[in-house]
């Protein structure tokens, strides 16, 4: 009994795994800046992906306040971030009601799409409301590593996906 | 067959408006609660400002907790690398020092002779308190450039604020919390700080290049700025004391570029710097 109950517990941890990594990476901003060269938006990465394949897995409500916790620790406006990772929840769910076959490769084509959208947003926003200078190089290198790392952690993220979620799969 | 116009906004409807499975709110809903969150903060609500103030005590320190596994990896990766050049910085320091020993008797000359000068022109002298803060997040994102301390109006820490490493400027107070405050790096796009270089002594704005160092704006074609010049604060404004070094003049082809003396990925404990004005 203690044995199957200590099993389901160690379960919901894996199926929370994805939620408990975006908290992770909005409050350490994991973003591989100090590379120098390389800069990416994981949590894009992240909610893009399981609001696509697993939209259970990460809550709306979760996901908003996520945004707020990123803009405090970015020192952005109050509510940007939370409408950007909401805005890719709503491409991705557009995405998963048109699309019969799922494809890794559509899917990554449709993320670079999604990401030049919310970034291009962010930027207007910033820029006309806030009158906040940004580096336009700085924004595109981001968003390249971005759509570039996408198709690396989709990739992990599927095999996580099958052996963790398999059950509710099929 | 074509999808329809049809089909494209039930789509949409479906994504934005239908609720999913083991959601408790909607998309659309979030998204508008964003929007309105966006524009109050842009207008200064009150309830904004206390509610970014709530997160911001409680995320900055969780967020400190959060990042200490990577902190650690960060600075050991960089003790190996200083332990690999240990032997040739000993020596350059060694030189350096020798150098410095000699200047030092002629500073304290310099310093006493300006004094007595200052009090002949009837200038006001400053004298400065210290709180040193600890950094709680120093994350750089491609948006801003800024560290969280852990002083904040508690400490009597005020907007505008100079925070220093060392002797040297490294940025300015934009926000502060009962226990926090955010310190704007002299690297970020936003920062304008007005500047002396000397020799010379040409007045210019500082700005930020969003990266690691600066650039001189307004200042015209014909001024001959040496390579290698220095950059101060020139205090015009009365936010910031003059005379606090910043960088050295790095000369490209169309501008005149600073690096800073201040080592931005290397910052753990900081100074917020308070300028008294001394009566002469």
């Amino acid at each position: 009994m203690s044995e199957f109950k200590k099993r389901s517990i160690v379960n919901n941890l894996l199926r929370l795994a994805p939620l408990i990594i975006l908290y992770i990476s909005v409050l350490n901003e994991i973003d591989l800046n100090y590379l120098k060269i390389i800069s990416l938006n994981f949590p894009f990465i992240l909610i893009y992906y399981w609001s696509l394949r697993k939209s259970e897995s990460l809550g709306y409500g979760y996901i908003f306040v996520a945004g707020l916790i990123n803009d405090v620790v970015t020192g952005l406006p109050i509510g940007i971030s939370s409408f950007n990772y909401l805005l890719i929840c709503g491409f991705a769910a557009y995405l998963r009601t048109i699309t019969l076959r799922p494809n890794l490769i559509k899917d990554w084509v449709f993320f670079l799409f999604t990401i030049l959208v919310v970034n291009s947003s962010t930027y207007s926003v910033l820029n006309i409301f806030f009158s906040v200078d940004l580096d336009y190089n700085n924004l595109f290198i981001n968003i390249f590593f971005t759509f570039i790392f996408y198709i690396i952690f989709a990739n992990i993220f599927l095999i996580y996906q099958n052996k963790f979620f398999k059950e509710s799969n099929d | 067959m074509e999808p329809s116009r049809d089909d494209f906004i039930i789509a949409i409807r479906s994504a934005f408006l239908k609720k999913g499975t083991k959601q408790r709110f909607s998309l659309l809903g979030l998204l508008f609660f964003s929007i309105l969150l966006i524009v109050l903060g842009k207008f200064n609500f009150t309830a904004i400002n206390y509610l970014k103030i709530t997160i911001n005590e409680v995320v900055y320190r969780i967020s400190f907790v959060a990042s200490l596994p990577e902190k650690y990896i960060g600075y050991s990766y960089r003790a190996v690398e200083e332990h690999i050049r240990f032997y040739n910085d000993y020596n350059l320091k060694k030189e350096e020092l020798e150098k410095l020993k000699s200047k030092k008797y002629e500073t304290i000359f310099l310093e006493a002779e300006n004094k007595r000068l200052k009090k002949v022109l009837n200038d006001i002298n400053y004298s400065s308190e210290l709180v040193i803060a600890k950094v709680l997040i120093d994350k750089q994102s491609p948006f801003l450039r800024s560290i969280i301390i852990n002083k904040g109006s508690k400490n009597n820490i005020n907007k505008g604020m100079a925070v220093l490493s060392d002797s040297y400027l490294l940025g300015k107070v934009v926000e502060v919390n009962y226990t926090t405050s955010r310190v704007l790096l002299l690297s970020d796009l936003n920062s304008k700080i007005p500047v002396t270089i000397e020799p010379g002594s040409i007045q210019s704005i500082l700005s930020g290049d969003g990266e690691n160092s600066g650039v001189l704006q307004y200042i015209k074609d014909n001024f001959p700025i040496a390579d290698e010049s220095i950059v101060y604060t020139s205090g015009t404004g009365g936010l910031l004391k003059s005379g606090i070094p910043i960088g050295k003049i790095k000369q490209n082809e169309n501008q005149n570029n600073v690096n800073f003396f201040v080592d931005f990925s290397q910052l753990r404990y900081v100074k917020v710097s308070f300028y008294i004005e001394e009566k002469n």
